[in-house]
């Protein structure tokens, strides 16, 4: 406990030699606040402009959610059929890989032009980027089950659905909850990412990365330095609900569980 | 399925039946092997590595199946008389996410046996290993002894007449190990299985078996199959006789004749 506080302390005195080097660069750099506002600006702008940026980050949240969700449950999907054979693997896998390496933004045009800019085409952007770990590390958990296990299920007589639901996915579920850390963390960047290209469907109302570029365009400093603090603010959140969840269902079978906390 | 449905043993009818079974993988695995086991036999194989110990026991449950060569099982074929038997593997294979009673549970459940029945049953089989006290406990936080009861607790709630064991003791410390042996010992003169053991003790073999047979590798085949006579019911003090030290000794040359055959 009393570590705990020490190491809670020690971030704080971060944060403060943080903002202090900040107002420093400010004022030794003559710095006009269109280019960098102080802390303290920063902060009033956040309180003035409250409720907007809360309509920003629930915006940006409610689509990432989606986006994340969706990829969970098209990934276990895919998975699932991914896990039946090795020549389903071998065929398809080279197109998860391309899932992956093809450049999110590169595709964005495209999406843009088939379902329209709005909240729709940056959640589809995020279930797109948020896929591929899923279905990785969903496979390798289903592929990988003790072999004996199998063997125990079959001298029960049991059937194929019994090996899948009460072995298989079981065993995979670990494997899961690193798929889904990985794209939790992607989530939140590729709403933001497909944000600032098909952000809104409305003028001046919109998620993280269009208010991002709105208050670019208008050289509104201050507030976007507030969208980034909200931007971090979301990132943090998802993590520590991923997290949180992870130890939930984990923590009292399996040993790599981690508690909510930074190691 | 609970003992009372199933059908009368016959006694007649032998528990294992190989004739000229033999195994190929790349190679030859298994050679023409013959072999019958009889009801209420304590049977042990040994051998060398690579002479197909493990094999013979994926044979008799139809989890591989035989190249050439017929086996029978309580007079079915080894599929088919699968819920009259129960193998125990080498590790526990204990699913981690359920505790000690849903593990315990496990083969019940896939044989969809109602579950009021189920929860009757799994009381007496843990308090008939000695894990009542750790029930709702997950695998992890079982010690190597108590999770081998555990697989064993598995192993007999579906009432086996048959038990399949691979060297299931091996990993445990030789204390525990032997204290392990005693255990199973009392538990089948209750309860009368048939039990085909494999293991690469064979001070383990003589102390538990009414029968060894020793393999030969390379193909695997039988090097010599020879009674164990030894007083029952076998207790603790047995390993410390003459008798059984010279047993040990006897069959461990017979071990490394097999090795060199």
């Amino acid at each position: 406990m009393r570590q705990r506080l020490l190491i809670f302390l020690n971030s704080l005195a971060v944060f403060a030699a943080f903002l202090l080097l900040w107002q420093l660069i400010i004022w030794l750099g003559h710095m006009p606040a269109y280019m960098l506002p102080s802390p303290w600006r920063v902060a009033q702008v956040i309180a003035e402009h409250f409720s907007a940026l809360a309509e920003s980050f629930e915006i940006t949240a409610i689509t990432a959610t989606v986006g994340l969700i969706g990829s969970i449950f098209a990934g276990v999907a895919i998975a699932l059929l991914f896990a039946q054979s090795r020549w389903i693997r071998r065929m398809l896998y080279p197109y998860t890989l391309l899932l992956q390496t093809v450049p999110i933004v590169a595709i964005t045009p495209l999406i843009l032009m088939w379902v329209g800019a709005g909240t729709g085409a940056v959640a589809l952007i995020t279930f797109i980027i948020c896929l591929a770990p899923i279905i990785a590390n969903t496979t390798q958990g289903l592929i990988s089950v003790d072999e004996n296990l199998v063997h125990l299920f079959l001298m029960h007589n049991a059937t194929p659905s019994q090996i899948l639901f009460k072995l298989r996915l079981r065993s995979a579920v670990p494997s899961l909850f690193v798929g889904i850390r990985i794209s939790a963390g992607i989530a939140v960047i590729g709403a933001i990412t497909g944000e600032l290209f098909a952000g809104s469907s409305s003028v001046g109302r919109g998620g993280l990365g269009y208010s991002i570029i709105y208050a670019s365009q208008q050289l509104q400093t201050d507030y976007l330095f507030a969208l980034i603090v909200a931007a971090a603010v979301l990132g943090f959140a998802f993590y520590f609900i991923v997290a949180f969840l992870e130890w939930y269902f984990l923590h009292k079978w399996h040993e790599s569980a981690r508690s909510p906390e930074i190691e | 399925m609970s003992s009372q449905t199933r059908p009368v043993q016959d006694f007649a009818v032998p528990q294992i039946e190989f004739a000229g079974v033999s195994k190929k993988y790349q190679r030859l695995i298994i050679d023409n092997l013959d072999l019958t086991v009889a009801k209420g036999e304590f049977l042990s194989i040994i051998g060398p590595s690579g002479c197909g110990k493990s094999t013979v026991l994926k044979l008799i449950s139809g989890l591989t199946p035989a190249t050439s060569g017929n086996i029978l099982v309580d007079g079915m074929t080894p599929r088919n008389a699968r819920e009259t038997m129960s193998f125990i593997f080498q590790d526990p294979t204990l699913l981690p996410w359920r505790t000690v009673r849903a593990n315990a549970i496990l083969g019940l459940e896939l044989e969809r046996m109602p579950k009021e029945k189920r929860e009757t049953r799994v009381d007496s089989l843990l308090e008939l290993v000695g894990l009542s006290h750790v029930s709702r406990a997950y695998p992890r936080e079982l010690s190597g002894g108590m999770k081998m009861r555990l697989s064993i607790a598995r192993a007999l709630a579906t009432g086996p007449r048959l038990l399949l064991m691979d060297e299931p003791f091996a990993a445990l410390d030789e204390m525990t190990r032997d204290r392990m042996n005693e255990e199973l010992l009392r538990l089948r003169d209750e309860q009368k299985w048939t039990v085909v053991f494999v293991t690469h003790s064979v001070a383990e073999a003589v102390f538990l078996s009414t029968r060894i047979v020793v393999l030969a590798p390379n193909p695997g085949r039988i090097h010599s199959d020879l009674p164990v006579n030894l007083p029952n019911p076998r207790t603790a003090e047995l390993r410390a006789t003459l008798e059984f030290e010279q047993a040990v000794t006897e069959f461990s040359r017979v071990l490394r004749e097999a090795r060199s055959a």
